[in-house]
C-alpha cells in the first residue's frame, strides 16, 4: 500500500496524556477491591484459616487419631484446646485435619464445576441451534433430578472409593445453573461489534472464543468459583453429616459435626468448635466473593441515588 | 396458546420420567437391598431374602431391566409404585409425608421470600449504611453456615430458653405431640410450637440468599432512568422507590425463586431428619440408607413433579408481574 | 397546596423571568480529583420563550437542569442560586420540590423506553402526574383526562392506547407519551433533555410538532437541551451554547447562528454537514475534544481546540459578557474582534480546499452487486411460551450495486433493513434468496478458503467505536488483528500497523497505547486502519459518524473521503443522516420496509427527489440556518413505521404517504392493491405509482 498519499485531512496530533503503563483491568479490579472493607475482612480471616488448617497441627502435640485415655470427653484445657471425645480423640487436632479436608475438596470442586459450566454454557450460548436446545434440554433435566439427591443417591458407590470421588460428583452437580448464566452472556456477548468485527475478518471461532467471549465471561466465573468452593464445602459437610459422604478414617469437618452435634448441648466443645470454624471460614470466603463481585462489575457497587 | 401449554406439560412429563426411571435404575445397580436382611437375628435364609426381595421387585438376580419394566407396567396400569422395605405402599407413603414436608417448605420458603425481599429492598437503599452492613454481613453468616447446623443451634438456643421459662414451650421433636388435649386451640399452638425452629430455620436461609438477590437486583433499578421519570412527576424520592422501584425489581425475583427452590427442597429434607419430622426428606434419606429402591425412586419423582411445579410457578408469577411477557 | 401555588403564580409581574439560574456550580466528588461538571453558569427564562441549550456530551448541560429539577444524585455538590418565580429551589427539601415538579416544572427525558416505568400502563402513568398534584380528582376523571392529553400528543385510538403498556409503544409514541405527562399538569416550565436524539429524522420532526403544540397549549417556556443545532435553529428563539461546564455564547438564534462571536460556536456551526450545502464544499473539522473535567487547566477551557487562541487564553478564562451587540453575550477573549468583524468565520476555521470534481467513471469494474436479496426471519414471542407470531421481511428483494471507487449511500430509518443488507453482505454465505456478488465472485460459490481470502477485499466500520474495538487490547493488535488471520509475519503486521496509523491521522507510536487513551474521533480512525489494514478494495460503514460528537464528525468524514480518493476505495456508506450521506455518496439508495423505494445519483436524488418518502425523510433533517428552517416547507410523515410483520397490500409506504392522502379514491385503489416496482422517473428510480405527481405535495400545504 501506497504511503505518500496526499491526505489532505489534519493531523490529529492532539496530545493524549501518556501514561508509562496503562492501567489493565487486573490493576483496575485490584484498585477496587483494595477500597473495599468487606474484601480485607474476609481475605484476613480467610488467610487465618488457611494457615491454621495447614500448620495447626505442627503446634499441637496430639494427632487426629491419638487417643489420650486419660482425657475422656474432656471440656477445653492448656492440653486438649478445643477438649476431647469420647474415647479421647483431641478435637482440636480433629477440627485442623477435617478443616484441610473440607478446604480440598471444597478448592477443587468449586472451581471444576465453573470450569465444566464455562465450556457447556459458552458452547450452547455461541452455536446455538440444535446444539443449545439438547445442552438446555439436558441442564433441566439434571435440575429436575436434584443434585443433592443424585448425591445421595449414589452415596453407597461413593462410600466404596476414596474421598476424591464425592469432589468428583460434586463438581459433576454443580455445574448447571451457572451454565445458564454463561449462556446468556455468551449469547450477549455474540451480537456485540467486536465480535461481529472479528466474525467479518475472518478470525476463526476457536479464536473468537478463547480471545474475545471466554475473556468477557471471566469475570462472571471468577466469583462462581469462589461461591463454588463454598457451595461444595457446604454439600460435602452435609452429605458427611448423615453419614453419606466422607467415610472413616477419613474425617471432615462433616463428620466431626455428625458425631458432635447429639452432644451438643451437653459437651458443647465436641459441636461448637468444629462448626465455628467452618462456619467463620466459609463466611470469609463469601465475603470475599461478594467484595470480587463488586470490584469486577464495575456497575454493582456504585453508589447511586 | 392451549398448543403451547400442553406441549410444555408434555415436556414435563418426559423430564419427570426420565428423572425417576434414572433414578430406578441407578439405585437398583448401586444399592444392595438384601444387605438389611442378611445381618437379621434369627438369620433369615438367602432363598427366604430372596422372595421377600421378589415381592418388592428388588431381586438383584432379575435382570435391571426386567425389574425397570415390570416396576414400570406396574405404575401405568395399575398405579402401583411398589412397596417401601417395610412393606407400606410407596404411593400411600408419599401421599401422607408429602403434606408434613409441604407444610415446612410451603410456609418457610414464602415466609423467607418476603422477609428477604423487604432486607434486600432495605438494603438497597441504605446502601453501606450500618444497617444495610448488619443485614449483609448475617446473611453471608447464615449461607455459610449449614442448614443442619442452624438447626442443632436453633435447638440448643431452644433448650436455654425453655430451662429459662422452665416450662418446654418451643418442642424440636416431631411435628406434634402425641397426647396434647382434644380441641382447636390445643392442637393449633401445639403445632405452632413444634414448627417455630424448622420454619425460623427455613426462613433464615430462604432471607439471607434472596436478601442478597433482592439488593443487587434493587440497586440497578435505583438508577433507573424511570425512577428519575416518576420524581419528575413530583413523586417524592421515597415513594417513587416504593411504587416503581420495588415493583420492577420484584420480576427477576420470581425467575431466581426457581432457582434457589433446589436448596430450599434439600435444604428442608435435612431439617426434617434434626427435628425429627416424618416427612418426605427423611423419607428419602431413609430410603438411601436403607437400600430401599422403590422408596427412592418414588422420592425422586416427588421432588421432580415439585420442581416442575416450582418452575411453572416462577414462570406463571414473571408473566403475571412483567407485562412483557405477557401473552 | 394547589392553591397557594396557583397564587404564586399569579403575583410576578410579567416580564419577571420565572427561571433565574445564578452561578449555578455542580461537583461529582471523585477520590481521583472531583468533576466540576458545571462551573458557574447564569441564565434565566421568561415566560413562554423557548430556549435551546446546545453542547457535546459531557458539556454539563443535562446536569445543570438536572439541578434545577432537584434530580441530581445526592452525592452531587451543588452551589449557586436557582430561583422559580423568586423561590430558591436549592434551599428546598425533596417533599417541597415534589410539589413543584410535575405540576409547575416539568421534564422530558432522552430515551422513553428506560424513562417509563415498564410494568405499569401509559394511562395509569399519566394520571398518576395527576392524582399527585390533585388529590381531589378521581381515579375515572384522571384516566379520561389521559385520554384527552394522549389524544392532544397525536396518538391515534387514545381510548385503547391508554391501557397499552410502554413496550407496547413504538420510540416516537413513547416520547408523545413523555409529553403527554410532562404537560398533564399545565406547567410553566418544560425541560426536554434531548428528546429527540434516540429517534429517526421523522419521529424527531414529529416530536418537536408536539413540543411546539405543547407550548402554544400550556403557555408554557421550553428549555431545549441538545446537540443538534439544526434542531434548536428551527424551534428555538434564544440559544446558550455550553462547552466544558460553562455557557460560552448566549443570544438570539439568529443573531447567533448569523454572528457567532464565540470560535466554538464557528467550528460546531461550520462542522455540522447542512443539507444546503453539503457535496459541494468540505466540512470545517473542529478537532480533538472537551477538556477533562476533573482536572481543570487554567484558561479558557475550549483555547486547546482554538486556531485563534492567544497567550492570555491559556492563562485567564474569560467572562461571559456583551461585545457590542446587546442581546449576545459570548466568553471570548477576542470576541470584540469577530463582533467588530475583523476575524470572521472564515479566517477562524478556513475551509479546506474544496474536492476536485471527481470524474464518475460509469464503466468501471462493479465492486459489489446484489440482485433480488431477501432475508425473512420468524418473529418469535413470550417469554414464557415462544412461539411464531409472523415473519419478519427484513429485506424483501433489494438490488444495490457499487463500482470501484464510488460510494453508495443506503438510507433509511431504523428498521428498514439497512443493517440486515449489510450483514448478509458480510456473512459472504448464499441469501435466502437474490445473489450476492463481489468482485464478480458469486458468494454462495465460494469455498471456505476462498471466503476468507474475499474477507480480505471487503471490510467493515462499526457505528460505536467504543464497542466495535476490544478494550483489552493495544490498538496496534486491534489494527493488526485482521492481519494475523491471513498469516501475515509479525515484522510485516508492525510495518503496516504504523502505516495505516499515519494514514488516519494518528500518531505511528501511538500502536501500544490502550483504546481507553484516545477520543471517540481517534477511536472511529483507529476502527478505519484496522479495516484499511488488508487493503481492501470494499469498505462497509455502519453509521460510522453517528456515535460521534458534530464536532468530530466532519474530521472522520473528510478523512473517509480522501481515503477513497487516494487509495480507489468503494464505499457501502449506510446512515440516516441524509446531509452526511450527501456529502460523501455518489449514489444513494434510500430503503423502507426492506425495499428500495429510490435509488439514482446524490445531485438528482437531492435535487429532484421523486418519492414521497424521500422527500419526507429530506424535509424533516432540520437545517442549521434558522432562516432557510423557518421559511422551508415541510412534509410531514404521519406515524411511525409500520412494523415489518404487517402485511399491507399494494405498496408499503401507503400507510404513512401524505401523496396517497391527497389521490382521489380511484387512483388510491392502485397503491393498495398493485406493488410498486422500480421505474425510471425524471433521473432517479423510483418505486412509485404516482411519483409525477409529487409535486402536489408542496401545493398542499
Amino acid at each position: 500500500m501506497a504511503t505518500d498519499l496526499p491526505i489532505s485531512t489534519t493531523p490529529d496530533t492532539e496530545v493524549v496524556p501518556r501514561r508509562s503503563k496503562p492501567t489493565s483491568r487486573l490493576a483496575l479490579v485490584w484498585r477496587r477491591l483494595r477500597s473495599t472493607p468487606r474484601f480485607w475482612v474476609g481475605g484476613i480471616m480467610l488467610a487465618f484459616f488457611v494457615l491454621f488448617a495447614l500448620f495447626g497441627n505442627s503446634i499441637n502435640i496430639y494427632t487426629p487419631t491419638d487417643q489420650d485415655i486419660y482425657a475422656l470427653n474432656k471440656a477445653p484445657s492448656a492440653q486438649h484446646w478445643f477438649g476431647t471425645n469420647t474415647i479421647g480423640q483431641d478435637i482440636y487436632a480433629q477440627t485442623v485435619a477435617g478443616l484441610q479436608k473440607s478446604l480440598l475438596i471444597g478448592i477443587i470442586a468449586g472451581p471444576a464445576a465453573s470450569l465444566l459450566a464455562a465450556i457447556i454454557g459458552s458452547t450452547a450460548g455461541y452455536f446455538g441451534g440444535r446444539i443449545e436446545v439438547v445442552i438446555v434440554w439436558f441442564i433441566n433435566l439434571l435440575l429436575v433430578l436434584p443434585s443433592f439427591f443424585i448425591l445421595v443417591l449414589l452415596a453407597p458407590m461413593l462410600r466404596q472409593l476414596s474421598w476424591m470421588a464425592i469432589v468428583v460428583f460434586l463438581a459433576l452437580f454443580g455445574w448447571m445453573i451457572m451454565a445458564q448464566v454463561v449462556r446468556n452472556q455468551t449469547k450477549a456477548i455474540k451480537d456485540r461489534d467486536f465480535v461481529k468485527a472479528a466474525r467479518y475478518m475472518g478470525v476463526s471461532t476457536p479464536r473468537i472464543l478463547s480471545r474475545h467471549i471466554i475473556p468477557n465471561v471471566a469475570s462472571i466465573l471468577i466469583v462462581d468459583a469462589t461461591l463454588g468452593v463454598v457451595s461444595a464445602i457446604l454439600t460435602e459437610t452435609s452429605l458427611s453429616y448423615f453419614n453419606l459422604g466422607i467415610q472413616k478414617p477419613d474425617v471432615s469437618i462433616g463428620t466431626l459435626l455428625a458425631e458432635g452435634s447429639g452432644a451438643a448441648v451437653t459437651r458443647p466443645w465436641l459441636f461448637v468448635f468444629p462448626a465455628g470454624v467452618l462456619v467463620l471460614m466459609l463466611f470469609a470466603i463469601s465475603l470475599m466473593a461478594d467484595a470480587l463481585r463488586d470490584a469486577i462489575d464495575p456497575t454493582s457497587g456504585a453508589n447511586r441515588d | 396458546m392451549g398448543k403451547y401449554v400442553l406441549r410444555r406439560f408434555v415436556n414435563y412429563f418426559i423430564l419427570a420420567f426420565i428423572a425417576t426411571v434414572t433414578a430406578y435404575i441407578t439405585s437398583s445397580a448401586f444399592m444392595d437391598p438384601a444387605a438389611r436382611y442378611r445381618g437379621q437375628n434369627p438369620p433369615l435364609s438367602e432363598a427366604s431374602i430372596k422372595s421377600i426381595l421378589d415381592g418388592h421387585g428388588t431381586n438383584p438376580d432379575v435382570p435391571i431391566i426386567e425389574r425397570t419394566w415390570s416396576w414400570l407396567t406396574n405404575i401405568f396400569l395399575h398405579g402401583d409404585f411398589s412397596t417401601t422395605v417395610h412393606n407400606n405402599p410407596v404411593f400411600q407413603e408419599i401421599m401422607t409425608r408429602a403434606g408434613v414436608s409441604l407444610k415446612l417448605l410451603l410456609i418457610g420458603s414464602i415466609l423467607g421470600a418476603i422477609l428477604g425481599v423487604v432486607l434486600g429492598v432495605w438494603g438497597a437503599v441504605r446502601q453501606y449504611k450500618a444497617s444495610d452492613q448488619a443485614v449483609t454481613y448475617a446473611s453471608y453468616l447464615i449461607i455459610a453456615t449449614p442448614t443442619f447446623v442452624i438447626g442443632v443451634v436453633l435447638m440448643i438456643i431452644a433448650t436455654a430458653f425453655n430451662g429459662l421459662i422452665g416450662t418446654s414451650l418451643i418442642r424440636f421433636t416431631g411435628e406434634y405431640t402425641a397426647d396434647i388435649p382434644p380441641g382447636v386451640f390445643p392442637w393449633f399452638t401445639d403445632q405452632l410450637s413444634h414448627m417455630l425452629l424448622p420454619t425460623l430455620a427455613l426462613v433464615m436461609m430462604g432471607a439471607a440468599t434472596y436478601s442478597r438477590y433482592q439488593r443487587s437486583v434493587m440497586l440497578d433499578v435505583l438508577a433507573s432512568d424511570f425512577i428519575r421519570t416518576a420524581r419528575s412527576k413530583g413523586r417524592t424520592r421515597k415513594t417513587a422507590l416504593v411504587k416503581h422501584g420495588v415493583r420492577v425489581a420484584l420480576i427477576p425475583m420470581s425467575t431466581y425463586f426457581a432457582y434457589a427452590f433446589g436448596t430450599l427442597v434439600a435444604g428442608s429434607a435435612m431439617l426434617e431428619v434434626v427435628f425429627s419430622w416424618h416427612g418426605m426428606g427423611e423419607f428419602t434419606i431413609n430410603s438411601i440408607l436403607q437400600s430401599d429402591i422403590n422408596a427412592a425412586a418414588g422420592s425422586v419423582l416427588f421432588i421432580a413433579v415439585l420442581t416442575l411445579i416450582s418452575s411453572t410457578l416462577s414462570e406463571v408469577l414473571y408473566a403475571a408481574l412483567d407485562p412483557r411477557v405477557r401473552i | 397546596m394547589t392553591e397557594t401555588l396557583s397564587t404564586n403564580r399569579s403575583t410576578p409581574p410579567a416580564q419577571a423571568p420565572i427561571l433565574e439560574v445564578r452561578d449555578l456550580a455542580v461537583t461529582f466528588p471523585n477520590p481521583k480529583g472531583d468533576v466540576q461538571a458545571v462551573r458557574g453558569v447564569n441564565y434565566e427564562v421568561m415566560p413562554g420563550e423557548f430556549l435551546g441549550i446546545v453542547g457535546e456530551s459531557g458539556s454539563g448541560k443535562s446536569v445543570s437542569s438536572m439541578a434545577v429539577m432537584g434530580l441530581l444524585p445526592s452525592t452531587a455538590q451543588v452551589n449557586g442560586s436557582i430561583r422559580y418565580r423568586g423561590r430558591s429551589l436549592l434551599d428546598m427539601d425533596d417533599h417541597a420540590m415534589s410539589k413543584l415538579r410535575g405540576s409547575e416544572i416539568a421534564m422530558v427525558f432522552q430515551d422513553p423506553l428506560s424513562a417509563l416505568t415498564p410494568v405499569y400502563s401509559i394511562g395509569e402513568q399519566i394520571s398518576e402526574g395527576l392524582l399527585l398534584h390533585d388529590p381531589s380528582l378521581s381515579k375515572e376523571a384522571a384516566h379520561s383526562r389521559a385520554i384527552e392529553l394522549l389524544r392532544v400528543v397525536g396518538i391515534p385510538g387514545p381510548e385503547r392506547r391508554v391501557r397499552a403498556y410502554p413496550h407496547e409503544f413504538s420510540g416516537g409514541m413513547r416520547q408523545r407519551a413523555m409529553i403527554a405527562i410532562a404537560i398533564a399538569n399545565d406547567p410553566d416550565l418544560i425541560i426536554a433533555d434531548e428528546p429527540t436524539t434516540a429517534l429517526d429524522v421523522t419521529i424527531q420532526a414529529q416530536i418537536l410538532d408536539v413540543l411546539q403544540k405543547a407550548r402554544e397549549i400550556t403557555g408554557a417556556a421550553i428549555v431545549l437541551i441538545t446537540h443538534d443545532l439544526g434542531v434548536v435553529a428551527g424551534n428555538a428563539d434564544r440559544i446558550a451554547v455550553m462547552y466544558a461546564g460553562r455557557l460560552v455564547e448566549t443570544g438570539p438564534v439568529e443573531q447567533v447562528f448569523a454572528r457567532p462571536q464565540m470560535p466554538y460556536t464557528t467550528g460546531l456551526l461550520r462542522s455540522v454537514p447542512n443539507l444546503a450545502t453539503a457535496g459541494t464544499q468540505r466540512l470545517v473539522p473542529l478537532e480533538g475534544k472537551p477538556p477533562s473535567l476533573s482536572n481543570m487547566i487554567p484558561g479558557c477551557p475550549f483555547a486547546p481546540r482554538c486556531p485563534i487562541a492567544l497567550d492570555i487564553c491559556h492563562e485567564v478564562e474569560p467572562e461571559l459578557v456583551s461585545h457590542g451587540t446587546p442581546d449576545v453575550s459570548a466568553a471570548c477573549h477576542r470576541a470584540d474582534e469577530i463582533a467588530s468583524g475583523s476575524l470572521t468565520a472564515g479566517t477562524i476555521f478556513p475551509r479546506p480546499e474544496p474536492v476536485e470534481k471527481r470524474v464518475k467513471n460509469s464503466e468501471a469494474e462493479r465492486v459489489l452487486e446484489v440482485t433480488g436479496l431477501q432475508k425473512h426471519f420468524p418473529l418469535l414471542k413470550g417469554a414464557v411460551f415462544k412461539r411464531q407470531i409472523g415473519t419478519v421481511r427484513a429485506v424483501d428483494g433489494i438490488d444495490l450495486e457499487i463500482r470501484e471507487g464510488q460510494t453508495l449511500g443506503l438510507v433509511g430509518e431504523s428498521g428498514c433493513g439497512k443493517s440486515t443488507t449489510i450483514g448478509e453482505v458480510l456473512e459472504m454465505v448464499a441469501p435466502q434468496k437474490g445473489q450476492i456478488v463481489i468482485n464478480g465472485v458469486d458468494v454462495s460459490e465460494l469455498s471456505k478458503r476462498e471466503r476468507l481470502a474475499m474477507r480480505k477485499d471487503v471490510q467493515v466500520v462499526f457505528q460505536d467505536p467504543m464497542a466495535a474495538i476490544d478494550p483489552r487490547l493495544p490498538i496496534g493488535e486491534v489494527i493488526a488483528e485482521p492481519l494475523t488471520v491471513h498469516k501475515v509475519p509479525a515484522k510485516q503486521r508492525h510495518d503496516t500497523v504504523a502505516e495505516m496509523l499515519e494514514l488516519v491521522g494518528l500518531d505511528a507510536n501511538m500502536a501500544d497505547r490502550y483504546p481507553h487513551e484516545f477520543s471517540g474521533g481517534q477511536r472511529q480512525r483507529i476502527g478505519i486502519a484496522r479495516a484499511l489494514v488488508t487493503n481492501p478494495k470494499l469498505l462497509v460503514l455502519d453509521e460510522p459518524v453517528s456515535a460521534l460528537d458534530v464536532s468530530v464528525q466532519a474530521g472522520v468524514i473528510n478523512l473517509l473521503e480522501d481515503l477513497r480518493d487516494s487509495l480507489g476505495l468503494s464505499y457501502l456508506f449506510v446512515a440516516h443522516d441524509l446531509a452526511v450521506v450527501r456529502q460523501i455518496a455518489d449514489h444513494v439508495a434510500v430503503m423502507y420496509l426492506g425495499r428500495i423505494v429510490e435509488f439514482g445519483s446524490s445531485e438528482d436524488l437531492y435535487d429532484n427527489p421523486q418519492h414521497p418518502y424521500t422527500r419526507a425523510l429530506m424535509s424533516a433533517i432540520p437545517v442549521p440556518d434558522p432562516k432557510i428552517e423557518r421559511s422551508r416547507e415541510r412534509v410531514l410523515l404521519s406515524g411511525d413505521l409500520p412494523s415489518p410483520t404487517d402485511e399491507i397490500s399494494g405498496c408499503s409506504f401507503r400507510t404513512r404517504c401524505p401523496l396517497f392522502s391527497l389521490l382521489p379514491e380511484s387512483e388510491q385503489h392502485r397503491c393498495t392493491h398493485e406493488d410498486p416496482q422500480p421505474r425510471r422517473a425524471e433521473a432517479t428510480l423510483v418505486a412509485c405509482h404516482f411519483s409525477e405527481r409529487i409535486g402536489e405535495l408542496e401545493r398542499s400545504d
